[in-house]
């Protein structure tokens, strides 16, 4: 671990108390359940640029991966097996702890697996999918791979919906609280707002963490060249499918973690949030934030999805998303960040960078 | 299922099979004189089969229908003129990502002028009720327009490529953009051309299936995804392979519809294009590296 790095993630923090701070004192701590909401979706979005920023390959379906972490919990989380109590597999599973019982508001007996199983059965199954997905479509390239992928998104998008296991259109809801640590939940109450804002935070701060080592080392350099020119980068000897899957896996696992600790969060998922629209709103915030930049599009997500959740851009939220897309790529396709610092203070990024797109 | 049932799934594949055509063949176009996937293809025929509704309140039919077609060429040329004429040599992961936004660009402003509501055309000869026996199946007259004007479309802009002095230069274009240039060609013109072109070949779509289908503002996508298949199927830059291949996943899709859930009628195509894209990526009816002109 380079110090580097650490000292950039403790100052993430630092920063993110001073706004916790600030929230607390102006009267205005409802702000952070925004917020928090935003540091989840951050992390859906860091997986993206670690794809499409690194190594240059453009994903429309990265919504689908959340919502296989947020459906799989929600559908876990409120499967009422009281009534099969009897079964032996069920009483197994109660008694190895993977199950956990409650009273529901009338007193009676629900019987439901426990959110920690269910978190990693969640995030194992979107690695899985990644996996069986990844593997045929990144051999494709450009348009082709561009195409593939809002395939696969859109299927993704027509289970829930054509599911009634899934609550179809209405999506799921009335997710229990997920306890984490003893004395800490992730739950909308509106009590634990503060503490949730934090367990948001600390979630981001390590996948950052873990994320800054992995681009500064040999994955990383492995994942630009591929970037800069996967031919050569073949030559020289990279095994560039494997790089690429296991990005991609590494994606869908971040996604899901997200996907699952919201959907607890917010107590509900629903179908929108594997949609299309959705994933072209990841893509966009990557290119905002810059392409091959961790920390430019942790700034980039914070900011535009905090925006789009407090309603700033009411019914135009799509369009807006939309406009910034076609802005970003024509006028600053590095991200806005880059080109600032580039053109109007006339630094050139020194060190290692990401190179410009490949033909 | 008997033959009545066989000849109606038949003529409803056609029917559908003969838009995805004209929607592949507009990506073609447009891919061949620019190397560009138009991720904004669906659009078109949505903006068509809306601009005509409307036009239609004022104007007789006909007018309607040619006023959305001139409309639509014109945004086509439009978003060429603003977003793509200038860029000098734009990569590809930028163009997809440019057209996704302007898709949403023009998906979001049909949705504030002409909100959620489906909108739909008069049958351009007799109504929702005649139809036309053949065989047993009752074949409804808007099919039979929609295929003849989209065959007629497909023969008239072979017809334009193969023989008119303009068409000839587009393909040489597409053929080598460098030597065009050299040659005198005004190669940004030809792209801003084949824009309208595409765009205008999609509106024309989208108005004679509008009375079938109807039109909604949120179409454009899933026709994206069918037009791209088709132009994948047929092999990129093909038109009679898209034609070929618009036909074929048109009445593979309406005979799965008997045998799965309408639901996934659209994953079927999807399935479709996954499988070609992982198996033959240069398309059934495309040569090992899929010709362009």
């Amino acid at each position: 671990m380079r110090p580097a790095l650490l000292r950039q993630v403790v100052l993430f923090l630092a920063v993110a108390v001073v706004f916790q701070l600030l929230a607390v004192a102006g009267g205005q701590v409802f702000l952070l359940t925004q917020l928090t909401m935003s540091l989840y979706y951050t992390l859906v979005v860091l997986g993206l640029s670690l794809l499409m920023g690194y190594a240059g390959q453009i994903s429309l379906g990265q919504a689908g991966f959340f919502a296989v972490g947020g459906y799989t919990a929600a559908a876990l989380c409120t499967w009422d097996l009281a009534a099969r109590r009897s079964s032996e597999w069920v009483a197994a599973a109660e008694r190895t702890g993977l199950l956990t019982a409650r009273t529901d508001a009338f007193g009676a007996l629900v019987l439901t697996v426990h959110p920690w199983p269910s978190l990693a059965l969640a995030v194992l199954l979107s690695m899985a999918l990644a996996v069986v997905v990844g593997i045929p479509v990144l051999k494709l390239k450009g348009n082709y791979l561009a195409m593939a992928t809002l395939g696969v998104g859109t299927i993704v998008y027509s289970i829930p919906l054509g599911t009634a296991r899934l609550g179809a259109a209405d999506g799921i809801s009335g997710v229990p609280p997920f306890p984490l640590l003893p004395g800490i939940s992730v739950d909308g109450s509106p009590r634990s707002r503060i503490a949730n804002y934090y367990v948001a935070c600390v979630v981001l701060a390590v996948a950052m963490l873990l994320l800054l080592n992995l681009v500064h080392s040999r994955v990383g350099r492995a994942l630009r060249a591929i970037h800069g020119a996967e031919d050569a980068a073949t030559a020289m000897g990279i095994d560039t499918a494997r790089f690429k899957v296991r990005t991609f896996v590494l994606g869908a696992a971040l996604a899901a973690l997200a996907g699952v600790l919201l959907t607890h969060f917010n107590g509900a998922i629903g179908p929108s949030e594997a949609s299309v629209m959705k994933s072209v709103k990841y893509v966009a915030i990557v290119a905002v934030g810059g392409m091959g930049s961790l920390w430019g599009t942790l700034a980039a997500s914070l900011v535009l999805n905090f925006l789009s959740l407090r309603g700033y851009f009411g019914t135009l939220d799509d369009a807006v998303f939309g406009a910034i897309l076609i802005a970003v790529m024509l006028f600053a396709p590095e991200g806005i960040l880059r080109i600032d610092l580039r053109r109007t203070l006339g630094l050139a990024a020194r060190g290692p960078r990401a190179p410009a797109e490949p033909r | 299922m008997n033959l009545a049932f066989f000849i109606q799934y038949l003529v409803a594949g056609i029917t559908y099979g003969t838009i995805y055509a004209v929607v592949g063949m507009g990506f073609n176009i447009i891919y061949n004189t620019t190397g560009i996937i138009n991720f904004a293809q669906g659009e078109f025929v949505m903006l068509g089969g809306m601009v005509a509704v409307s036009l239609h309140h004022h104007l007789p039919l006909p007018a309607a229908i040619a006023g959305a077609v001139l409309v639509t060429m014109a945004v086509g040329a439009l978003i060429e003129l603003i977003f793509i004429h200038w860029l000098s040599r734009p990569t590809v992961l930028r163009m997809i990502i440019v057209t996704i936004g302007i898709s949403i660009l023009i998906r979001e402003a049909a949705l504030l002028t002409w909100g959620h509501d489906v909108r739909v055309l008069p049958y351009f000869t007799g109504n929702e009720i005649s139809a036309i026996s053949l065989g047993g199946a009752r074949i409804s007259p808007q099919a039979i327009w929609a295929v003849a004007v989209c065959a007629a479309m497909v023969l008239l802009t072979t017809a334009f490529f193969q023989w008119t002095m303009l068409g000839r230069q587009m393909r040489a274009c597409a053929s080598n953009r460098v030597g065009a240039a050299v040659c005198g060609l005004p190669i940004r013109n030809l792209v801003t051309l084949s824009f309208a072109l595409s765009a205008g070949m999609g509106a024309l779509a989208g108005c004679v299936v509008c009375p079938i289908t109807y039109t909604q503002y949120g179409m454009g996508t899933g026709l994206a995804i069918k037009g791209f298949t088709v132009a994948i199927l047929g092999g990129l830059g093909n038109s009679l392979g898209a034609v070929a291949a618009g036909l074929v996943l048109g009445v593979v899709e309406s005979f799965s519809v008997s045998a799965l859930p309408a639901a996934y009628k659209d994953t079927v195509s999807i399935a479709i294009l996954l499988g070609i894209l992982f198996v033959r990526p240069s398309g059934l009816f495309g040569g090992r590296a899929a010709t362009r002109v």
